[in-house]
């Protein structure tokens, strides 16, 4: 009995290691485009921290009346906004607050979708019931009108608070996917083997559960972060996402609501929206060809 | 069917009740009450309007408010507007047209694009035309709506002036006229189009999927061998099992164009319920406010419903008896 023991948990590590991140390595070395994307992001993400860290937020925050509205020149590489502001400046601390902001949000949201997603997938029944009610409800709103009423309620406003906010509304759908998965899941031999054996079931979901939904848990928080970093910028550029002492890139694009600046100054939406664009992008890419590498997988068998 | 159909009605109405409770305490903990919304004069005393406030029962207990406030709300009345000092619901009427116009339009667009390309997309998978429509689809998942609807306002609305920058219809032409119903189309065109474009993709690919799998069934194969022409083995067999599931997406779409509309409307000064939406927000006149967000939480309420019926109409095994 013992003996059995010992080689059921043998053959599960040797399972379970070789699929984690090492085959998603792979998988993305095969795909150019996503590899291409991997190296650009890595790129602007160095740069943009690298970059931050020797730039002083104050100085480009400053007002200066004397250079309002300049294009581009060798002083301001990207030109000045209507407050003298420095547009590359604020380009580099936008991109740095709206992808850590977007991280954070997305951090968040997957650890309460993961947990409750198990938890419902897990043990199925009432827990599920309840679960899933929640879930639906939550999904059912116009997320996007309640996350600005709320924003406009709150007696405090900041950065902290406004993730917490998008947690509130966000974290649905990762949940519901999770659950689905782990309701399959927890239908196969090696899940009934271990209840059999009278593994506890906290061990089971995190040490047999967890690892088999790993794959998805990864391509999802990549297409999410890629979604946040979208949604964060259209409320900042709505005016009720960042507050105004943390720029964000929607900050940027939110001065060409001005017709003046949208038709004639390029140069301080365009950069932005570029940004986004790329940013967005590229995590998409290699979220999409991570997600096909995992369907992949799963076909084969 | 009617069974679940009658299950699938019975969860709404608790969940119209939450957001009902959900709406009703979010105007509280907004800054303001009724009173700012009434011609009270501006000198009234602070127990003068004590007074005003005990008999319009905004010191009774919040349970007792709420049922008033609901079953007011039930007769669509919400109060009145502080900014426009009317009835919030003939604030709302005009725009709720607006919206629904932009809604059914862009709708237009997004299956006429969606279903050319997805059976293209689908029929002649791995060729050049697949991947040409797959990358617009992939360059539709990563753009988000409010750029991609800037640069459209940009490029045909004024580098091109192909378009009207702004507004649902030119103020000089008189209603009821052609030129009317000629210059609110016109103005459609563009937020409608910029939204479809992206919203469109999404639909592709789930229709290229779906084609794709249903090309390898037996029934397809049975099809076949009967001899059936191959133009009537995709419009019989094979589109008509595809279509199926992208007709019961029509719900979450209308949820998804709702939720989109107040960027939308913004970006090109749309005067609906979006637009609205956000002025009233900056205005503080939360009447109008909560008004909107319970209409649209019950509008997307619906749709998800109208997705659920079609998708357990189409497919048996949703049905839980």
């Amino acid at each position: 009995m013992e003996m059995k023991v010992e080689t059921g948990k043998n053959i599960q590590v040797n399972d379970v290691s070789p699929s984690g991140i090492k085959i998603i390595w792979q998988e993305i070395k095969k795909d150019k485009l996503a590899m291409g994307s991997l190296i650009i992001l890595a790129a602007i993400l160095l740069f943009v921290y690298g970059a931050s860290f020797f730039m002083d937020a104050k100085e480009i925050a400053k007002v200066d009346f004397l250079s309002i509205y300049l294009e581009p020149s060798s002083d301001y590489w990207l030109g000045t906004d209507y407050g003298g502001r420095d547009v590359f400046g604020q380009l580099i601390i936008g991109t740095r607050n709206s992808f850590t902001i977007s991280l954070f949000i997305t951090l968040f949201t997957a650890i309460i979708g993961l947990s409750l997603g198990l938890l419902a997938g897990y043990f199925g029944g009432a827990t599920d019931n309840v679960i899933m009610r929640v879930i639906d409800f939550v999904i059912a709103l116009p997320q996007l009108m309640f996350i600005i009423v709320v924003v406009t309620i709150v007696p405090i406003f900041n950065v902290y608070v406004f993730i917490l906010i998008m947690t509130m509304f966000l974290w649905t759908g990762k949940a519901r996917l999770i659950r689905s998965k782990a309701l399959s899941e927890r239908e196969l031999d090696y899940i009934h083997a271990s209840q059999t054996l009278g593994t506890p079931h906290w061990k089971i979901i995190l040490f047999q559960l967890l690892p088999n939904v790993s794959s998805l848990i990864i391509v999802n928080f990549i297409l999410n972060l890629a979604g946040n970093i979208g949604l964060e910028s259209s409320l900042t550029f709505l005016g009720f996402g960042l507050p105004e002492s943390t720029p964000s890139l929607g900050t940027l694009i939110s001065y060409a609501r001005n017709p003046d600046v949208l038709e004639n100054k390029w140069w301080i939406w365009v950069p932005a929206s570029l940004m986004i664009l790329v940013l967005m992008l590229s995590i998409n890419f290699v979220g999409q060809a991570l997600k096909r590498a995992a369907d992949a997988r799963q076909r084969r068998g | 069917m009617w069974k679940f159909i009658l299950r699938r009605l019975l969860v709404m109405i608790p969940q119209l009740f939450l957001l009902s409770i959900i709406v009703f305490m979010m105007a509280k903990a907004m800054p303001g009450d009724a009173l700012s919304g009434q011609e009270i004069n501006p000198r009234a005393n602070p127990a003068e309007l004590d007074r005003i406030r005990e008999e319009l029962g905004l010191n009774d207990p919040w349970y007792q408010q709420y049922i008033r406030w609901a079953s007011n709300a039930v007769q669509g009345d919400f109060g009145v507007s502080y900014t426009h000092k009317t009835p919030v619901m003939d604030v709302i009427e005009d725009r709720l047209w607006n919206t629904v116009f932009l809604a059914l339009v862009t709708l237009i667009f997004t299956y006429m694009l969606a279903i050319p390309l997805g059976i293209l997309s689908g029929r002649y998978n791995d060729t050049w035309v697949d991947k040409t429509v797959t990358g617009y689809s992939y360059l539709g998942f990563g753009t988000p709506i409010f750029i991609f609807a800037l640069i459209m306002l940009f490029v045909f609305g004024f580098a091109l002036d192909w378009f009207p920058s702004g507004g649902s219809v030119d103020s000089k032409v008189d209603e009821g006229t052609f030129a009317y119903v000629v210059s609110k189309i016109n103005h459609l065109i563009l937020p409608a189009l910029s939204t479809a474009l992206i919203a469109t993709t999404s639909t592709i690919q789930y229709l290229r999927n779906e084609i794709i799998d249903n090309k390898i069934k037996d029934f397809v194969r049975t099809a076949r061998s009967k001899g059936v022409p191959e133009s009537k083995v995709y419009s019989r067999h094979i589109l008509r099992n595809s279509f199926l599931p992208i007709a019961a997406f029509l719900g979450y779409e209308i949820t998804g164009l709702i939720g989109g509309a107040v960027i939308i409307e913004t970006i090109f000064s749309y005067p609906g319920l979006g637009q609205l939406f956000l002025s009233s927000v900056s205005l503080r006149d939360f009447s109008v406010v909560t008004a909107i967000v319970m209409m649209t939480g019950f509008a997307t309420l619906l749709g998800t419903l109208l997705s659920d019926i079609i998708l357990s109409a189409v497919d048996p095994r949703i049905r839980i008896e």
